[in-house]
């Protein structure tokens, strides 16, 4: 309960929490939402020296929709994505996915960027991200780039964020029309990580999934894409399965865990398909 | 380790303190200010007995570092009573329906109540169920404080209609 001692710092721009980070290097973190790194300091399983607190950083705020782009800052709450009526309408499955994400007061503070740099495989948007094709912008003293969420999880809680680094905003390019979408997560209770959670886009020769908690990282396979967009749709399971290395846990074994992977991949084909046109 | 000024205001006060930065909200409300309504019922942010309203938002306090809060409007159960001392209609429909017994998640249960009526003004009892998720009961059984909830809105709307 009781976190370690720490310095807090409060920038106000990009440059200057990129400084801070690059001065304190490994002793540093930063906060954003605070509802995976807190609860970590509590346990004392992160120790951090100094906190970087992003909250009055306007630049990492705001969500951005063109007629082909969607732009979501980094400290873009999960309440903000759910009450954004634009957002929905241009890529309703962000909503879908976030309002299974986590509980109410969670998801006022909780932001799509802690949920996609935390490097956690139970997070829910890694692995929209990586179905949607997402691109992650990254700041530091040397610049800016772009990560394409596809390449970004390399383990457990290891990314290809640099320890110098900020993930500023994530760029989304627009579904294409007539595509259907569904976010399908089985989980035990309200606010429990996924058993197993399949993100799927589907429509006229369009195919895209990624699962989510079935690995060290979400599992996302170029050859189940192609088979959905074929409209082989054992074949993209098939594919997935493949793919998928569950752990076992309190959730299950391994063994449900994959059995089950396959029952929700087919909801999400099945309701996604539904809403294609 | 070194104390931080922290000021801000509570249930319409404003207050002043020195604190070390990695004091959470909850035990600044609780041992600093002495407001002892909002609980600490567990260490994973799953419970809800800490939630307090934090500039407009439903938070759960003991995931909150005081020196986030520096500058925040912040009102507790303690802040939710009429200007007379009076229960609110959401307090008084707790009392009268039965959602509580313990008493020990009302504060939370009771601030967040208050938020989402805020938020939804008419939900429907799977609004409610939903919308209170982050909160968890060991005693009622949530079917009484769904009963409550939903009589208080349907209290507060009727009492807009009339003064309209």
């Amino acid at each position: 309960m009781i976190p370690g001692v720490f310095e807090y710092h409060r920038p106000s721009t990009i440059t200057e929490a990129a400084g801070l980070l690059t001065r304190f290097g490994d002793d540093a973190r930063v906060l954003a939402g605070g509802h995976s790194l807190i609860p970590m300091m509590k346990l004392r399983v992160a120790n951090p020296e100094h906190l970087i607190d992003l909250q009055d950083v306007g630049e990492l705020k705001g969500v951005s929709i063109t007629s082909d782009e969607i732009s979501i800052g980094a400290m873009v709450t999960q309440h903000e994505l759910i009450q954004n009526d634009a957002l929905a309408s241009a890529v309703p499955i962000i909503r879908e996915a976030a309002l299974q994400i986590a509980d109410p007061q969670v998801r006022y503070v909780g932001t799509i960027g802690g949920n996609v740099a935390n490097g956690d495989p139970g997070n829910d948007m890694p692995g929209l991200m990586q179905c949607l094709d997402a691109s992650y912008e990254v700041a530091g003293d040397k610049g800016t780039r772009r990560i394409a969420a596809r390449e970004f999880y390399e383990g457990a809680f290891f990314t290809a964020l640099a320890d110098d680094e900020i993930l500023t905003r994530i760029v989304i390019a627009k579904p294409q029309a007539g595509s259907g979408y569904a976010y399908e997560k089985q989980k035990r209770k309200i606010g429990d990580y996924a058993t197993a959670a399949a993100a799927v886009i589907v429509g006229p020769g369009i195919g895209s999934i990624a699962m989510t908690n079935l690995g060290d990282t979400p599992i996302w396979s170029a050859g189940a894409n192609d088979a959905l967009a074929k409209g082989d749709v054992d074949g993209a399971v098939n594919a997935v399965m493949a793919a998928i290395s569950p752990a076992s846990d309190n959730r299950g074994p391994a063994e449900f865990k994959k059995h089950l992977a396959g029952v929700i991949l087919r909801r999400a084909i099945e309701r996604a398909q539904g809403r294609a046109n | 380790m070194s104390k931080m000024h922290v000021k801000m205001t509570v249930n319409g006060k404003e207050v002043e303190a020195l604190a070390e930065p990695r004091m959470l909200l909850i035990h600044f409300l609780r041992e600093e200010l002495n407001i002892t309504g909002p609980h600490i019922g567990c260490e994973t942010t799953h419970c809800g007995a800490c939630t307090v309203d934090l500039d407009g938002k439903s938070v759960k306090a003991c995931t909150v570092f005081v020196a986030q809060a520096n500058g925040a409007n912040v009102t507790t159960v303690e802040g939710l009573v009429n200007d007379d001392g009076s229960l609110s209609v959401l307090q008084e429909m707790f009392r009268e329906h039965h959602g509580l017994q313990c008493g020990f998640c009302t504060p939370g249960m009771i601030t967040r109540a208050h938020r989402l009526l805020q938020e939804n003004p008419n939900p429907s009892e799977e609004e409610v169920r939903f919308g209170m998720s982050g909160n968890l009961c060991r005693c009622t059984g949530y079917q009484n404080i769904v009963k409550a909830i939903l009589a208080a809105a349907a209290e507060l709307n009727a009492a807009r209609e009339a003064a309209q």
